[in-house]
């Protein structure tokens, strides 16, 4: 029924990365749940189900009672990884995560899975390209767009370990593991290097980050110099990483997500009270047509050519 | 006045006096801040000061204690009644009662648990209070907890799907350990609830969604306590307690009046109803 995405040599869901992390935590912390809406095989959660059936709280396809269920549980001692469809536990249960889980500040872990546009041809329904921009509003919610499967497991490993509400953006689009320094460690609200650059910075998040590392590579055989920042936590954001980015003088953002108010928004708030330089946000515009996710990407120039030329003629634009 | 109801209230004098006590210190703290909504804060007074007095197991001073009951104050606009019977059951000082709504004060025209202890879950937005009452007995449920969960709806509030939609689960997972406390006085913000969307039987709507209920009077401090302090083990259901009561119960030109849900009383009103409130 659903356009998952094919199966490529070297490429994984994070969504496996997540289950797998959620079943170890569970197995050291017996406060650790999991809230579904009918939602266990679009989240992984079979193996979970399995092994702590008694620990798995299903609603029904209940998404105001799902995310309510979790704040309940939290109150309850629980440490509960409420799960489901990115574009359906924000959207559908929109109030209830502002005043259930943000405004009232309780250690909820909301996991939105299959965000993007995942679900291709399925349409903007079942598109999660809004989440970030509608959740960035609730200042004390967490946001994590893990880009690979290393950092999904740091991630909610992270977000299991901070007392408060959390939000992991999970996605279903296969990404490569990307290439990091022995020893790299995953902090909330630290951006990570990837690739070191002066010309220009390409800040990107989730399943475009391995995209903005391929574009930096072909940039350097002709001589640009462009950085690569992965900027996973789009709240609380890294502001030394964002002020050090404007210092290169040109900055491409590009996000899984709609250019209105996600994360190219974000750097956006930030350069212009501070170093405004030129700046280009990738995204899609909003409602999409027909078409696979991958079809959709290149459509939309959020490609190794795409994000290349964007930062060709951002830097165009420098005084 | 030799209503039942009254009658039957002259046997429980501690809870009838904390009821009048709420309904006299809701209505200067309306009074004073010239905001509030002074219908619903009577219609639950009596609900209120039977939880608080006669039904839950708490410690005001451990307000954190994983085994207390709790309390989920879903018709979080009525912080009137609710903000009076915390600062009776002790939860803070009755001094900061007088902040209602001032600026910077922790008490917000809606509960904010971050700012006052007692209260277990922000509300305000109609429909947010039983499914998160709905986690907390789960919770309770999975660790085999004796802690029993109580949320007060209002009537009209039930038109919000929410409730519902948590009504399947609730049912579902057999939580004998929650009770909803429904606030029936028939009046919503504009007009009668049975003349905005039809509620009625709202009795066998709850059966029909796998609770067990009860129809009580609301403002009969012995049938509320009763009903509501009955062990639920072996019932297998949550239980809805349908609580019938009238919006401004307890002052004359207030009774059954839908202008007294957010209508502030003027200085004359003020002392006339504290004249009656005795």
């Amino acid at each position: 029924m659903s356009a998952a995405p094919s199966k490529k040599e070297g490429f994984f869901d994070c969504r496996d990365s997540f289950a797998a992390t959620i079943e170890t935590l569970a197995e050291r912390d017996p406060r650790i749940v999991t809230v579904v809406s009918d939602s266990v095989g679009s989240s992984k959660l079979g193996g979970f189900r399995k092994k702590f059936p008694e620990r798995m709280v299903n609603v029904g396809i209940a998404e105001q009672t799902l995310v309510a269920v979790g704040a309940g549980l939290a109150n309850g001692g629980k440490v509960p990884f409420v799960s489901a469809a990115s574009c359906f536990i924000t959207g559908r249960a929109m109030e209830q995560v502002k005043a259930d889980i943000a405004y009232s500040n309780v250690n909820v872990k909301l996991i939105g899975q299959s965000s993007g546009v995942a679900y291709g041809e399925l349409g903007p329904t079942h598109h999660s390209i809004e989440d970030l921009a509608w959740l960035r509003l609730f200042n004390n919610l967490t946001l994590i767009v893990p880009a690979d499967p290393w950092q999904t497991e740091q991630a909610i490993l992270a977000a299991a370990e901070l007392n408060g509400p959390v939000f992991v953006r999970v996605s279903r689009m296969p990404v490569p593991a990307l290439q990091r320094a022995e020893g790299a460690k995953f902090e909330i609200g630290k951006a990570e290097t990837l690739v070191d650059g002066t010309d220009a910075t390409i800040i990107a998040n989730g399943t475009m980050v391995h995209r903005a590392v391929a574009a930096a590579a072909a940039l350097r055989s002709e001589g640009i110099s462009a950085r690569v920042v992965n900027m996973a936590t789009v709240n609380p954001l890294d502001d030394a990483a964002i002020a050090a980015a404007a210092e290169t003088g040109a900055i491409v953002t590009i996000e899984e997500h709609s250019v209105r108010g996600g994360l190219g928004g974000a750097v956006a708030e930030i350069i212009a009270g501070t170093n405004p330089v030129p700046m280009r946000i990738m995204g899609f515009p909003g409602f999409v047509p027909t078409g696979s996710a991958e079809w959709l990407m290149e459509h939309y120039g959020l490609t190794e050519t795409g994000i290349a030329e964007a930062v060709r003629q951002t830097i165009a634009r420098k005084k | 006045m030799n209503s039942p109801a009254l009658q039957r209230n002259d046997m429980v004098p501690e809870i009838a006096a904390k009821a009048l006590w709420i309904r006299r210190r809701s209505f200067q703290m309306v009074y004073e801040a010239q905001q509030g909504h002074p219908g619903g804060d009577f219609s639950a007074a009596d609900i209120l000061a039977t939880l608080y007095f006669g039904v839950m197991r708490y410690d005001p001073h451990a307000p954190a204690d994983p085994g207390r009951d709790r309390f989920v104050m879903s018709k979080g606009h009525c912080t009137g009644a609710f903000y009076s019977v915390l600062a009776a059951a002790g939860y803070f000082p009755e001094a900061d009662l007088k902040t209602y709504m001032e600026p910077l004060s922790k008490l917000n025209g809606h509960p904010n648990r971050n700012y006052l202890p007692g209260v277990e879950t922000n509300t305000g937005p109609l429909g947010h209070g039983l499914p998160v009452a709905t986690g907390i007995a789960i919770a309770g449920q999975l660790d085999n907890a004796d802690f029993r969960t109580f949320v007060l709806t209002g009537d009209g509030e039930l038109q919000e799907g929410s409730n519902w939609e948590c009504a399947l689960t609730a049912a579902h997972r057999k939580l004998e350990n929650l009770t909803l406390i429904v606030d029936r006085n028939r009046l919503q913000q504009g007009a009668r609830t049975e003349e905005t969307a039809t509620l009625d039987p709202l009795d066998e709507k709850w059966r029909a969604f796998g609770w067990h209920v009860e129809v009580v009077d609301g403002h009969d401090h012995a049938q509320l306590r009763d009903v509501l302090s009955a062990s639920p083990k072996g019932r297998g259901k949550p239980l809805c307690v349908i609580a019938n009561t009238f919006k401004g119960k307890g002052v004359s030109f207030m009774h059954d009046n839908v202008a007294w849900h957010h209508g502030v009383p003027n200085k004359e009103q003020y002392e006339q109803a504290m004249a009656e409130l005795v």
